[in-house]
């Protein structure tokens, strides 16, 4: 029962704040809502037994990357963001599709089974193993060349974020 | 125990509470957190997978996923800085320069 | 074998070295290539004459040019006597004329370019003599048609000269057009298109007929007729001798040895070498005789009056061209061919001479300003009246020697039109030797008629041009000497040397009667010389007398029997009416372009409706794709 109110509370709170991250009219606090939206997203993992996971999210996600909006949103003149409407004009019919689609899906979760054997990570052994020790053997052995790959794709990052925010010199 | 289908459910909904956000907002900042959304609600349902199917593979994804989704914040938001100093506006309905 | 291949393509090398390298690096040297390659190409095509007296005939395919279903065509050489004494006539004058080349294009800024289509002419034109199928005489046919319009046209800046490249090329097309569907016909009937299978099987298709427009047609006519069409496109007979008088735009090098010597007895090549195909068709045998008579005689005529100095000589061409078709007509083959090969010798001389006249008149070319050059110009004299001694048939020189077999051959032929086309010939033979002394007086005797700055000017012309005069000069002469009939004491060589592709003409007739027919024709060459020694020098105002009294027949003549204009009239303009009114009029302006500019309006149209679709707003094409999203989730899972 206890699992049950905890998920029960986490999934409430991540429901209600992921909609305020997309309704605020200043995004400055739609990123503050978010933050705090990690935060449970997070703890969501650890309940999981994904403690790594857990930790990435809370560094990757709300330390890097939030704070990276926070910048950029900071950055832009949004005083006048305050005055003009939040939502295009065609907004019912996003609210329609997005709606309907996860009426569609929910109703299909309802019935899902799982299937599938259980494989070696179970808890007792990620319990001895250790979560960094197991996650980082598989992706260090088995997911070595998409590491490797993800790596670029950072450094590519990198590149072009300094080659489109660079300021062009007009000659 | 929590059952699988509650988290599924959970993920579903926040993923398309970003959709609803990305399809609506007018705001490009909010837009691309919409995005960052719908990748939490999928890290969700993929945790969640990994935990029930005692397999590490579900996690290993939402480990590409963070990484994918921070180069994409970096370079999404270098866009946006880019579009602001030539367009002098963060919102969407006020470019329309594929208007045929 | 493999000597022989570089008969044709020596000439070839000479040309891509010259079109290469010609324009930045030969300039002025370019003619050294060319010369060197074609004297290389009669080196061998002399080695390939004694090989082929010697009795060894070549037929061998060299490589394959195109394989589709059974039709198979290859690259490949046929060496017998006909192609050797072809090879001979093609590379000789050729290298004549290349050398005299140099001294009359000299300083030419198109030096290099001259040569090389010199080049290229000489290879496509031992392509076709060299050819053992249909197909590759075709190229070689069409390639020379090609060179003969570069070089016609080679003073492209000057209007006239363009058009008449343009008119040769266009003119050539009716007869070859014909030429086509005869090869194709071949094609049908054969099953190959290589000599050899076709002239074995040939016989036995000679009585079959084929339905052509409704009617039954002969097989083995309506082919040689449709290989004739070729034949008289190129070899200017009538009535498509037209482009021939205006060629003579190109330079006079190029008259020699184009529209003289080699490309236009092509046709009478061609009729040789299907001789076997010819020989079962006695209507087109007559075909062929009548329309070499009337042109022989039509073209003389013409000649008699005009005053351009080379387009007398290319009427004479024209006429002499018709000589060739008379005999082939009458079965004569060889007789023929035997007048081509000395034909080519002093027509090209004649043409050589003219040009050597034109040079040391600063391209004067109007007969009624020359005279009196015999003093300035020896060398060109006397060579242009031993040419034209040659021409006019007088004993001794070579053009006696074709003449008077083709004239013995048409009278004691089976043909039946035998007798109507030696009465022709002989008259022929009278007005040939007419104009031909016409030309010697009016330009060398009497007095200089020019101006006085043209009369400081006149000189001999260089060595490099004289030397080939004298050598062809040799030919003019000697050249007849291996066809001497039996009947003055000779062997007649050629004929024999030709039996085995050609065969025997068969002549019936006493040994009064050939002495008869030489005499008559001997007569009138005299004949002929004399009229001209008495109308042109002695008595001067009968020729403007006869003009004045006959002034409607004078003014056909000289109007070339208003056959240009009748072609005008007949075919150029009702073509540009149609061109003007009905192509560009209705099927331009009001089909073509409502088709061309109709699509687009309608794409245009419907653009305007359908781009109010793309609003430019980037959440409409999520939501859009969202839909899409959602349509698929539903059709997958609620399925």
């Amino acid at each position: 029962m206890l699992p049950k109110l905890f998920f029960g509370y986490y999934a409430a709170v991540i429901v209600i704040l992921s909609l305020l991250v997309v309704t605020r009219k200043n995004p400055v606090r739609s990123v503050m809502w978010m933050l705090l939206l990690f935060f449970h997203i997070a703890s969501l993992y650890l309940f999981l037994n994904a403690e790594f996971i857990a930790a990435i999210q809370v560094i990757v996600y709300a330390g890097a990357i939030l704070v990276l909006f926070l910048f950029v949103v900071l950055l832009l003149n949004l005083r006048e963001e305050l005055k003009v409407k939040r939502f295009i004009g065609s907004w019912p019919a996003g609210l329609f599709v997005s709606a309907a689609i996860l009426a569609i899906v929910i109703n299909v979760i309802r019935s899902f089974v799982l299937a599938a054997p259980p494989g070696k990570y179970s808890i007792e052994y990620i319990k001895e193993a250790t979560h960094t020790k197991a996650l980082g053997t598989i992706l260090y052995t088995e997911y070595l060349f998409p590491f490797e790959i993800a790596s670029l794709v950072l450094l590519i990052a990198i590149i072009g974020a300094i080659v489109l925010a660079k300021r062009k010199t007009r000659s | 125990m929590v059952p699988l289908n509650w988290y599924l459910m959970l993920s579903a909904v926040v993923f398309m509470i970003g959709v609803f956000g990305f399809l609506t907002r007018k705001n490009i900042i909010i837009m691309f957190m919409s995005v960052e959304l719908m990748l939490n609600g999928v890290n969700i349902s993929l945790i969640a997978f990994s935990h029930y199917l005692q397999d590490m593979r579900g996690q290993i994804l939402v480990f590409f996923i963070i990484t994918v989704a921070a180069a994409e914040a970096a370079i999404g938001l270098a866009i946006i800085i880019a579009l602001f100093r030539n367009k002098s506006t963060a919102h969407v309905d006020e470019m329309n320069e594929m208007k045929g | 074998m493999n000597n022989y291949l570089l008969i044709p393509f020596l000439p070839l090398a000479a040309f891509l070295i010259n079109i290469l390298l010609g324009r930045n690096f030969l300039k002025e040297k370019a003619h050294w290539v060319s010369i060197l390659a074609v004297a290389g190409s009669w080196v061998v095509a002399v080695m390939a004459l004694v090989d082929t007296m010697a009795g060894k005939t070549i037929n061998e395919d060299l490589y394959s040019w195109f394989v589709s279903g059974n039709f198979k065509v290859s690259v490949g050489f046929l060496i017998d006597q006909l192609t050797a004494v072809m090879l001979i006539v093609v590379t000789t004058c050729s290298m004549l004329i290349h050398i005299y080349s140099v001294g009359y294009m000299h300083g030419d800024k198109g030096f290099y370019r001259f040569f090389a289509y010199l080049s290229l002419f000489t290879f496509c034109m031992l392509m076709l003599v060299m050819a053992n199928n249909f197909l590759q005489l075709y190229f070689g046919w069409e390639g020379v048609g090609l060179c003969s319009y570069f070089l016609i046209g080679y003073y492209f800046d000057k209007k006239s000269a363009s058009d008449a490249g343009k008119k040769a090329f266009i003119v050539n097309r009716f007869g070859d057009f014909g030429f086509g569907l005869g090869i194709i016909m071949i094609f049908l009937t054969f099953g190959t298109v290589y000599y050899e299978p076709v002239f074995a099987q040939a016989g036995g298709f000679a009585n079959h007929t084929v339905n052509f427009l409704g009617y039954d047609v002969h097989l083995m006519t309506l082919i040689a007729l449709l290989l004739f069409c070729g034949s008289i496109g190129k070899s200017a007979q009538m009535p498509l001798h037209v482009w021939l008088p205006d060629a003579m735009e190109g330079p006079t090098p190029v008259s020699a040895l184009i529209h003289a010597a080699t490309m236009v007895t092509a046709g009478v090549f061609l009729v040789a070498r299907c001789s076997p195909i010819f020989s079962l068709s006695e209507t087109a045998l007559m075909v062929v005789a009548l329309t070499g008579a009337i042109t022989s005689l039509f073209a003389a005529t013409i000649g008699l009056v005009q005053n351009d100095i080379k387009r007398i000589i290319a009427y004479s061409t024209i006429s002499q061209l018709g000589y060739m078709f008379l005999a082939c007509g009458v079965g004569a083959y060889s007789a023929g061919v035997f007048h081509l090969y000395t034909h080519a010798f002093f027509k090209a001389l004649l043409f050589l001479c003219a040009g050597s006249v034109m040079h040391a008149m600063a391209g004067e070319l109007n007969l009624q300003k020359m005279g009196g050059l015999k003093k300035y110009m020896p060398v060109t004299y006397i060579t242009m009246l031993l040419a034209s001694l040659s021409i006019a048939g007088v004993p001794g020189f070579a053009g006696f020697f074709s003449k008077d077999e083709i004239l013995w051959l048409a009278y004691s032929g089976p043909s039946p039109v035998g007798k109507l086309v030696w009465g022709i010939g002989t008259v022929v033979a009278f007005l040939t030797a007419l104009y031909s002394f016409r030309l010697i007086f009016l330009t060398f005797h009497g007095k200089f008629r020019g101006t006085h700055e043209q009369e400081h000017h006149l000189h001999e012309s260089p060595k490099v041009m004289t030397i080939p005069l004298i050598l062809l000069c040799v030919g003019a002469i000697a050249s007849g000497w291996v066809g001497i009939p039996h009947l003055l004491g000779g062997g007649a060589h050629f004929t024999e040397f030709m039996k085995p592709v050609l065969g025997h003409p068969e002549g019936h007739g006493t040994h009064s009667e050939e002495w008869m027919v030489m005499a008559v024709s001997v007569i009138a060459g005299f004949s002929g010389i004399g009229l001209a020694y008495f109308m042109y020098l002695k008595r001067a105002d009968i020729p403007v007398r006869l003009a004045a009294r006959f002034s409607a027949v004078h003014k056909i003549l000289l109007n070339k029997y208003y056959v240009d204009e009748f072609y005008s009239f007949l075919i150029v303009r009702p073509a540009i009416w149609i061109a003007k009114n009905i192509l560009i009029g209705i099927t331009d302006a009001k089909i073509i372009e409502a088709i061309v500019n109709g699509i687009p309006k309608a794409i245009g149209g419907f653009s305007q409706v359908i781009r109010k679709v793309q609003t430019g707003f980037l959440q409409h094409y999520a939501t859009i794709m969202a839909t899409g999203i959602l349509i698929i989730v539903a059709i997958m899972l609620l399925r």
